[in-house]
């Protein structure tokens, strides 16, 4: 069985079909790359796997377990983290203490351990942040590790939204067009890194993305959508080479 | 200037960031100490009350501050603390008992306010705890055989362990500062603690919170709860220290003291809700200073100016007319509360950390240094 799996995953707006009958699967250890004009629905797609929306019809399933039904908030628990196309940070807060909050699924304290921070409550928050050091280290995120959010340019907070989502040790992780808004040079970083999350944390990688370089470059497999509906899957070459999808992309 | 080097997890976690804290905190404590056998009996009564409204600044700024949820329900809190205390103490339970009782209590009852408050945001999360607090001062009124109705309850004098402690005593001051003090050490614990960073998680971006793994339910009522608790043991020692509670005591303009105190003293640090208690207990007696001794000083400036006796009589007596009209009170807290968020968002504790950067940077500071800007759209469509 696949590691990942959608079966005819549906998502209407009233008569809007925003996401209608998507099936793929993701291999463990892959890149699967999503591409498709705007409004194809690959944004939804996250959104279902991350329940911020519930699917019309059609299931989900991770690790062959149906994850459909579970709580948002459980997705994460479960090994399934996400970063936000428009970047969703927390502002008025230090990129550390951002990062720390991408740990909070490995939290296990309890309230009143806290309230007295008692040093089981100590001791774990030096695991924390000894492996959110080892991120920062890994994006080279050091200068700003104590600033504030809310002062820190484009590109960086990219970055972080990234690095919350590997705090939080993911099996799987959702990227939303981890370049947009990003520079030639910063899109560069952003390849390899996206290259060294599959080849050295070994983690699978599903990702929504428009710079077709970029897709290039870094995707085992890459799925093709217009209207919420699949038109091409295969290596990247195959499906750039598709009729259907050079129609949708060029209104041939 | 001081740099910080941190060389270990440690020096991230500590709640002294250098000895230099350690020092002045460890004054300021020796001072509160010493307090009462330095200041005048009236000053004393004033500090217990700074106290008090401290706790609840904390206590509020938990919900409002840190995780975003603003609230003008504290004062039924409070009064539910109080009353919970005065009831209990006619059935003669120990005061340890029923101080725990009565932040339990409330606890349970702010839990309960934090349900149907999960769906409210902004401004009908406002509309929803001020119908709570109404209810609660109603019930407070109705309830005779409980609350005495609106005659209100007379409350003991505080006997802990056997011993008397008169409502303005040393060791009742002693009391409200170490409930104080464990307070705010008890929420700087949790601030430093994943509970903490989820309570700011939620504040900052509810979507991005639940997607790291947060159950935002559960915490929003965990915050009402924490909340509502510290509020009920401040309601405690308030009870104790006017000794006397009824309905009137706990309304809506308590409510917005307590909101002016955070938002005065500044929305996000600690020190803000102290900073904000000794204003907003202070600005009472100068209120009432200015009603009794403004008319007369404004007729003075007026008759220097060269008006008659009878002008300036005639303008001693609207002004004073003025002075002692109903609501005015309010209406001077409405125009505070405008003018902070207008020109200084940051309330006392960010002025007071301006002026402490313009003298370690001097003479590069830059006024633009604390503006804030909020560049980036937030995909609103995913609430």
């Amino acid at each position: 069985m696949s590691y990942f799996r959608a079966e005819n995953l549906s998502l209407h707006f009233g008569g809007l079909k925003a996401v209608d009958a998507v099936s793929f699967a993701v291999e463990r250890g892959e890149i699967l790359s999503i591409i498709g004009p705007n409004g194809a629905g690959k944004s939804s797609i996250f959104n279902l796997i991350s329940r911020i929306y519930r699917p019309t019809s059609g299931r989900i399933f991770f690790e062959d377990q149906d994850i459909t039904e579970e709580p948002p908030y459980d997705i994460a628990r479960l090994g399934i983290a996400r970063t936000f196309q428009n970047i969703e940070l927390f502002e008025n807060a230090t990129v550390l203490s951002n990062l720390l909050v991408g740990r909070h699924r490995h939290s296990t304290t309890q309230l009143w351990q806290e309230l007295l921070f008692l040093p089981s409550v100590r001791a774990n928050e030096k695991v924390h942040r000894r492996r959110v050091e080892q991120v920062i280290e890994f994006l080279d995120l050091e200068p700003y590790r104590d600033k504030l959010i809310s002062g820190l340019p484009y590109g960086v907070r990219k970055v972080i939204e990234l690095a919350r989502a590997l705090c939080s040790e993911p099996k799987l992780i959702l990227l939303d067009e981890p370049s947009s808004g990003l520079n030639v040079e910063e899109t560069d970083d952003m390849s390899f890194w996206i290259r060294d999350l599959k080849n050295e944390l070994g983690v699978t990688v599903l990702m929504v993305e428009h710079d077709m370089s970029l897709v290039n470059r870094v995707s085992d497999r890459v799925i093709a959508l217009n209207y919420g509906r699949v038109l091409a899957m295969g290596s990247p070459a195959e499906v750039q080479q598709h009729p259907d999808v050079v129609a949708a992309y060029l209104g041939a | 200037m001081r740099f910080l080097f941190k060389t270990d997890y440690e020096d991230d976690i500590k709640l002294f960031p250098h000895s230099g804290y350690v020092v002045s905190y460890g004054i300021l404590l020796a001072l509160l100490l010493i307090a009462p056998y330095a200041l005048s009996s009236y000053l004393m009564s004033q500090l217990v009350f700074v106290c008090i409204y401290a706790i609840v600044g904390v206590a509020l700024l938990i919900l409002t501050g840190f995780t975003g949820q603003a609230s003008l329900g504290h004062a039924a809190f409070l009064a539910i603390g109080a009353y919970t205390a005065a009831y209990l103490q006619t059935y003669n339970v120990p005061f340890p008992v029923y101080f725990l009782a009565a932040g339990l209590l409330t606890g349970i009852i702010g839990a309960m306010v934090g349900f149907p408050a999960l769906r409210l945001t902004g401004i009908y999360l406002v509309i929803a705890t001020i119908s709570f607090a109404l209810i609660v001062e109603e019930i407070l009124a109705r309830w005779e055989s409980v609350t005495n109705g609106n005659e209100g309850m007379r409350v003991k004098t505080l006997s802990l362990l056997g011993v008397a402690v008169p409502r303005d005593s040393p060791t009742f001051y002693y009391l409200c500062l170490a409930v104080l003090v464990l307070t705010i050490v008890g929420t700087l614990n949790l601030l430093r603690s994943p509970t903490g960073r989820a309570f700011v998680a939620i504040r900052d971006s509810e979507t991005a919170a639940r997607s790291m793994g947060v159950n935002v339910a559960l915490y929003k009522v965990k915050s009402f709860a924490i909340s509502a608790a510290i509020t009920g043991f401040a309601g405690v020692l308030f009870a104790h220290k006017l000794s006397f509670i009824s309905p009137e005591m706990f309304t809506l303009q308590l409510s917005i003291e307590f909101i002016i105190v955070i938002l005065i003293g500044g929305t996000f640090s600690l020190h803000g809700a102290v900073l904000g208690a000794i204003f907003i207990v202070m600005i009472d007696p100068f209120l009432t200073y200015l009603k009794d001794d403004m008319p007369g000083i404004i007729a003075g400036i007026a008759a220097a100016f060269g008006a008659s006796t009878g002008t300036a009589g005639n303008i001693q007596s609207s002004v004073a007319a003025f002075a002692s009209l109903n609501g005015l009170k309010g209406a001077i807290y409405g125009i505070i509360i405008v003018l902070f968020v207008l020109f200084e968002p940051l309330g006392l504790y960010g002025r007071w950390l301006k002026i402490k950067l313009f003298f370690q940077l001097f003479p590069l500071y830059k006024r633009a240094t604390f503006k804030r800007q909020k560049i980036y759209v937030k995909s609103e469509r995913n609430r």
